[in-house]
């Protein structure tokens, strides 16, 4: 029916069905495609590193189901006179099974385990696809009128069980794909900023608005893939928040069709004192109210100069003082971010084949320097990664101010390359966990966010909770417990964690993973962090809502929904 | 109690190798623990420097002086800390390697136990928490870790032994850091102290020892727990500065204790001697006796974070700063309490009895004398029924029972002696005649120490006991009646015995299952009943408990229940002095203490009320006035 990304995507694994990790005939480790800088690039120390880590053996294999097996997918439960209305309507609609299956899920383990393993669970009855944001009125007042469970879908990155389709809805489940909402309606040059069409993926709203000289600055780490309908959706967070702000201050305009109505805002005043904020009903409402169609948001012009940069800290103590102090001067740069001892060495397990002796030489002579003259221990060291923009010499003079401060934390400047490569990984990540599923390993990542004061005893409580919790769970070697501090706030920081482990041995390694992150999340919520600071909260987290927002706070947002959508055609059973 | 393993524990003697090798090589060998959780340890003044830092005390500053001088906080800081260093550990090592030797037969030390506790030190910050029956405690156990490479432990001691001139440096030097006694309300001082004791407990470089029951016990009965330290560990857990503690109970036990007399001599209302290094010196003669063998079993460590799954709900701080002084919430208190009594119970599993502990039992239920024969064939008898209950009894099994029983019996001979085939106690010697008075208090002190011992082993009969008695109140034999009677028993003697607050339930089942292992009684589901064979095994244990009963009275109709003082006893009734329960004078302070008793427990256990009115006296004149003003008083490490 349409131009999908779906083609050129894998249907059981993460991102693009050309790039993928794999160890090769010589056990090296490899990244396949074109698409990133890794790609093509043999990686020497991958292979030693993950059968460190996690005591797993490459001639273990659990590979994947290769093909979707069609006739596993249960048939479409249909609406015919729905269907009919549509298609009177011009509205592309499929009941293709590989098109519903492919909009079944998210990226949460228990999705992506399922799906190697060629299980099929619910999947949406039919795909539409509206092409602008009178379609959706269309769509939305046809499923009003037939009772159709309506499930808006962007990018389909979604780690929360969000796109899950209930197993208890009977209705027929229609899931709304916005891709092809996804152009740029306008730009406002006098005002900074753009009207877009809420399905746009991230990368292609970068690449345009670039063409343009300008830039949203909004880059979450799925943005290859991700929407700015999921976007706001979800109250997303970019990397660079910085400078330009996450989503909430992003945005200037939405538009949103619900089953009572459109909901948008009269002019485009930068701020409104006009009682609570509507906006903030539809931010992180996660598809529960209704399909944002429209988005206005502002754009800076592109950045003169951009600069990587990192710092090795003798630990991680330390490096999150640093953190702390750079948030107290405000003066962060685009992104700073501190990985742990564990994940440092997850990324030199990443480091390519050098190509040349006098670069070997030179890296060799670094860990000297840092180990051996400056006393770190290899086993405590941590590194921040940094990145800078703006004017050539502001940039310059910022990165002074951060490493002078880095200094007083014991921190050495420790090169632009180690930090580009810090940022490289974190669009590879996903990739290396279908790697890790061919060999026995799963895993996931979560995070929080924190006040300062607490942000080291909740990352060691966190980690250890994981190690013991696995090891009371029979899981035979020590779990991939690591974190890392990826935003910072006037008031506290971000945390992101990476937990996989080797799960050979195990009946049921999905269940234990399952309880494990739940105590991992308990775990959080007893130190004193939150829910989720971007991820969402949608199914998996939704028995924690209560205790997060009190029950006072839960009423409000039910009273809402039960006046915007009393029939529950957006019945993806969300947040609430 | 899952934590306690019922496997029998190997004990090795450490003085062994004392004897046969060299105090100077042992105390300059090669000392170096792995430092606790892999943190290197600060140095003293890093340490203290971290704690006047920190925000908590800040705050306290500002709140209580009204500005943000540290300068007092600095001082009671610089009188507080240890300063510990490896030399003076060294030189105490050598200096207690003489005088252990000298002391005692044998240290006896469960290795399975040090090596648990080794593997503690390494994942958590670990609390070690022994029970307190002599000056030489805390000695020991440090001497213990430094002969098995272990940290040596940051010790909380009471500030009457910083006062002996040398010996308090010698000590503050080895690990110990000093409490003032009467803080009361000082807000500073507290401040100063937790913080102290939380910033050691978060580094984690060494074990934090204290004695959770507070002071000395001199009745060798365990005491009930003080919280006040207690809260000041649990904390960093609490708050989530730690993953976790490991709670290590550790139970020290004295075939004789060094200062068994001057206990008696306490408990009789002579004064404590203020600990002075003079004093000290005096009291050198103790070194010329025979103390037997002690014990000093090192129990499992009780993960803090497994206690409080479910009983606590950690984020209370979440909405707070977590240095913001403030008291600490209803739940933590209930739940540091239930800790605390939890260890004293591990305590008291742990500990291994001497022979002499159950014969001292049985001597006093015949004061005025009695044949070793039969009192002999008693201990074995009751021998038997410990080993039922779970006891933990150090009795050689390589020699003849008899054997056993008399060498035991010869350590006390300052308490009892054996003349003629019959069995007596010491009285103390002085000019004749005397009158009626001075004769109870010369035979007091033996029966105190004999009590002292009884006391020791007493935690292994108490809930079989109480089940026992309840038995014998209650008409029929429904379990539900007698666990109701249980119950009062518990809050009646809720200050008397240590129980853990809110398990009732287990404390019956645990009397229920202890008399079914007698064989004295059979249970069926509702029903509890005597066996006829094993009558005497009931009838022995609600004996145990008649003295302690005895000593609550009942005045009025208002049901209050009053304390009889010690004096009481002795002055009024030396017939019934029969046993002396010398714990009361610990609550005869100004002022009276009643023990915590609901009201309706009068309708509830009419029995038990009207059984104890054996005084002749009218309720008015048994004021509550101790013999020499307040007993808690101190003693050393608290």
């Amino acid at each position: 029916v349409c131009v999908c990304v779906q083609d050129i995507m894998k249907w059981n694994g993460w991102g693009y069905s050309d790039s993928r990790f794999l160890f090769n005939k010589k056990g090296q480790g490899e990244f396949t495609g074109k698409r990133y800088r890794l790609s093509g690039m043999i990686l020497p120390s991958l292979k030693d590193w993950f059968e460190a880590t996690f005591g797993t053996s490459l001639q273990h294999k659990t590979p994947a189901t290769p093909t979707l097996n069609v006739s596993a997918v249960p048939p479409p439960n249909l609406v015919e006179p729905f269907v009919e209305e549509l298609k009177v309507a011009g509205v592309a609609a499929s009941h293709d099974p590989e098109g519903r299956v492919f909009r079944s899920h998210g990226h949460c383990l228990h999705e992506i385990f399922a799906l190697r393993e060629g299980r099929i669970g619910r999947v949406p009855d039919l795909v539409v696809w509206p092409n602008c944001h009178n379609d959706v009125v269309k769509i939305v007042e046809l499923a009003c009128k037939y009772n159709v469970c309506l499930m808006p879908y962007g990018g389909g990155t979604s780690v929360s069980s969000a796109l899950e389709c209930p197993l208890e809805e009977t209705r027929s489940v229609v899931s709304l794909d916005t891709s092809q909402m996804n152009r740029i309606l306008w730009i406002d040059e006098k005002n900074l900023t753009v009207h877009v069409e809420a399905g746009i993926i991230g990368q292609d709203l970068e690449r345009q608005l670039n063409e343009s000289g300008y830039c949203t600055g909004h880059e979450p780490d799925s943005m290859e893939f991700s929407s700015l309908g999921g976007w706001v959706a979800t109250r997303a967070s970019g990397m660079k928040k910085n400078i330009y702000g996450n989503i909430e201050d992003l945005v200037v305009h939405i538009k949103m069709v619900t089953p009572r109505g459109v909901i948008e805002k009269s002019c485009q005043g930068p701020r409104m004192s006009t009682g609570p904020d509507i906006h903030h009903f539809i931010m992180g409402s996660e598809g529960t109210l209704g399909v944002v169609t429209e988005v206005t948001m502002k754009i800076r012009p592109l950045p003169e100069y951009q600069k990587y940069g990192s710092i090795v800290f003798p630990n991680f103590q330390q490096g999150v003082s640093c953190l702390r102090e750079v948030a107290r001067q405000r003066c962060a740069p685009a992104s700073i971010r501190l990985m742990d001892n564990e994940q440092f060495q997850f990324g030199h397990a990443l480091k390519p084949q050098v190509s040349s002796i006098f670069t070997s030489f030179l890296d060799g002579l670094k860990k000297f320097y840092i180990t051996k003259f400056k006393g770190f221990e290899p086993h405590h060291l941590c590194v921040a990664t940094l990145l800078f923009e703006g004017d050539r010499e502001k940039v310059l003079q910022h990165e002074k101010q951060v490493y002078d401060i880095a200094a007083k934390f014991g921190g050495l400047a420790a090169g632009e390359d180690n930090g580009q490569r810090g940022y490289m990984l974190t669009f590879v990540i996903a990739y290396l966990r279908d790697l890790g599923m061919d060999y026995y390993v799963i895993g996931e990542s979560f995070e929080t966010s924190v006040p300062w004061d607490r942000v080291l005893d909740l990352c060691r409580n966190v980690k250890e909770r994981i190690v013991r919790e696995c090891k009371e769970r029979g899981v035979q070697f020590p779990p991939f417990s690591t974190c890392r501090v990826t935003q910072t706030y006037d008031a506290g920081a971000c945390v992101y964690f990476y937990f996989a482990f080797n799960y050979r041995g195990l009946a049921d390694p999905l269940h234990v993973y399952e309880r494990v992150e739940h105590e991992a999340r308990e775990e959080i919520l007893a130190n004193g962090g939150s829910l989720s600071h971007h991820h969402g909260v949608g199914k998996l987290r939704k028995e924690w809502m209560r205790e997060a927002v009190s029950t006072v706070g839960l009423g409000m947002l039910q009273s809402v929904k039960e006046y915007v959508d009393p029939n529950n055609i957006f019945g993806n059973r969300n947040l609430l | 109690m899952q934590e306690f393993s019922m496997t029998k524990p190997s004990f090795v003697d450490i003085l062994e190798e004392r004897r046969r090798g060299s105090d100077i090589s042992h105390a300059l060998r090669a000392f170096s623990p792995p430092p606790g959780c892999g943190a290197p340890p600060p140095s003293p003044s890093a340490l203290n420097k971290m704690v006047l830092e920190s925000q908590h005390l800040r705050y306290v500053v500002l709140e209580v002086r009204g500005h943000s001088e540290g300068g007092e906080a600095a001082a009671l800081l610089d009188e507080m800390s240890q300063n510990l260093q490896v030399t003076f550990i060294r030189l105490l090592g050598f200096a207690l390697s003489k005088i252990f030797t000298r002391l005692f037969r044998r240290i006896q030390v469960n290795e399975d136990g040090l090596a648990r506790l080794q593997q503690a030190t390494q994942e958590h910050p670990v609390i070690l928490m022994p029970n307190h029956r002599s000056y030489v405690d805390f000695l020991v156990l440090s001497y213990i870790m430094f002969t098995y490479d272990l940290s040596i432990p940051v010790i909380a001691a009471g500030i009457p032994l910083m006062g002996m001139s040398l010996i308090g440096e010698i000590f503050r030097r080895s690990g110990a850091f000093f409490i003032r006694r009467a803080i009361g309300s000082d807000k500073l001082y507290w401040a100063v102290l937790s913080e102290y004791v939380r910033t050691i407990v978060r580094t984690g470089f060494a074990p934090v020892e204290f004695y959770v029951e507070g002071l000395r016990s001199r009745t060798l009965k365990s005491l009930t727990p003080k919280m006040g330290m207690m809260h000041m560990v649990l904390e960093p857990f609490l708050k989530g500065e730690v993953y976790d503690l490991s709670l290590v109970p550790v139970s020290i036990s004295y075939d004789r204790v060094l200062e068994e007399s001057l206990l008696a001599h306490e408990l009789l209302g002579v004064p404590k001697p203020r600990e002075t290094t003079r004093g000290l010196l005096k009291a050198r003669r103790v070194l010329e006796q025979d103390y037997g063998s002690m014990h000093v079993y090192f129990g499992n460590p009780v993960s803090v974070r497994e206690l409080a799954k479910g009983r606590i709900g950690r984020g209370q701080y979440n909405l707070v700063p977590r240095d913001l002084p403030g008291r600490p919430s209803e739940e933590s208190q209930a739940f540091a309490s239930a800790a605390a009594h939890r260890v004293v119970r591990l305590q008291e599993r742990g500990t291994v009895l001497s022979p002499w502990s159950l014969t001292a039992l049985l001597v006093l239920q015949r004061p005025d004398g009695t044949r070793w024969d039969l009192l002999a064939r008693d201990t074995l008898w009751l021998r038997g029924i410990a080993l039922q209950l779970g006891a933990r009894l150090d009795w050689p099994a390589d020699l003849p029972d008899l054997e056993v029983m008399s060498s035991s019996m010869a350590l006390h001979r300052s308490v009892v002696r054996c003349e003629e085939g019959c069995v007596w106690l010491v009285e103390e010697a002085g000019p004749e005649p005397v009158t009626q008075e001075e004769g109870v208090f010369r035979r007091a002190s033996a029966v105190l120490m004999c009590a002292s011992y009884r006391n020791q082993a007493l935690h292994v009969f108490t809930r079989p006991a109480m089940v026992a008695v309840a038995m014998g109140t209650v008409p029929g034999h429904s379990q539900e009646d007698i666990y109701r009677h249980f119950c009062f028993l518990r809050d009646l003697f809720a200050n008397e015995f240590v129980f853990v607050p809110g398990c009732g339930p287990q404390d019956f089942e645990e009397g229920c299952s202890g008399l079914q292992q007698c064989g004295a009684v059979s249970a069926t589901d509702h029903e509890l009943k005597p066996t006829e064979e094993e009558r005497d095994t009931i009838v022995f244990l609600s004996a145990i408990l008649e003295p302690f009963i005895e000593t609550y009275q009942v005045t009025g109709d208002n049901c209050t229940l009053l304390y009889f003082s010690l004096r009481n006893c002795l002055s009024f009734f030396p017939s019934h002095f029969r046993e002396i329960f010398p714990n009361s004078t610990r609550y005869t302070l100004p002022g009276g203490y009643l023990p915590p008793t609901p009201t309706c427990c009068k309708l509830q256990c009419p029995n038990i009320y009207f059984r104890q009115s054996h005084c002749r006296i009218h309720p008015g004149s048994c004021s509550p006035t101790p013999l020499c003003g307040p007993q808690v008083a101190t003693s050393s490490p608290i």
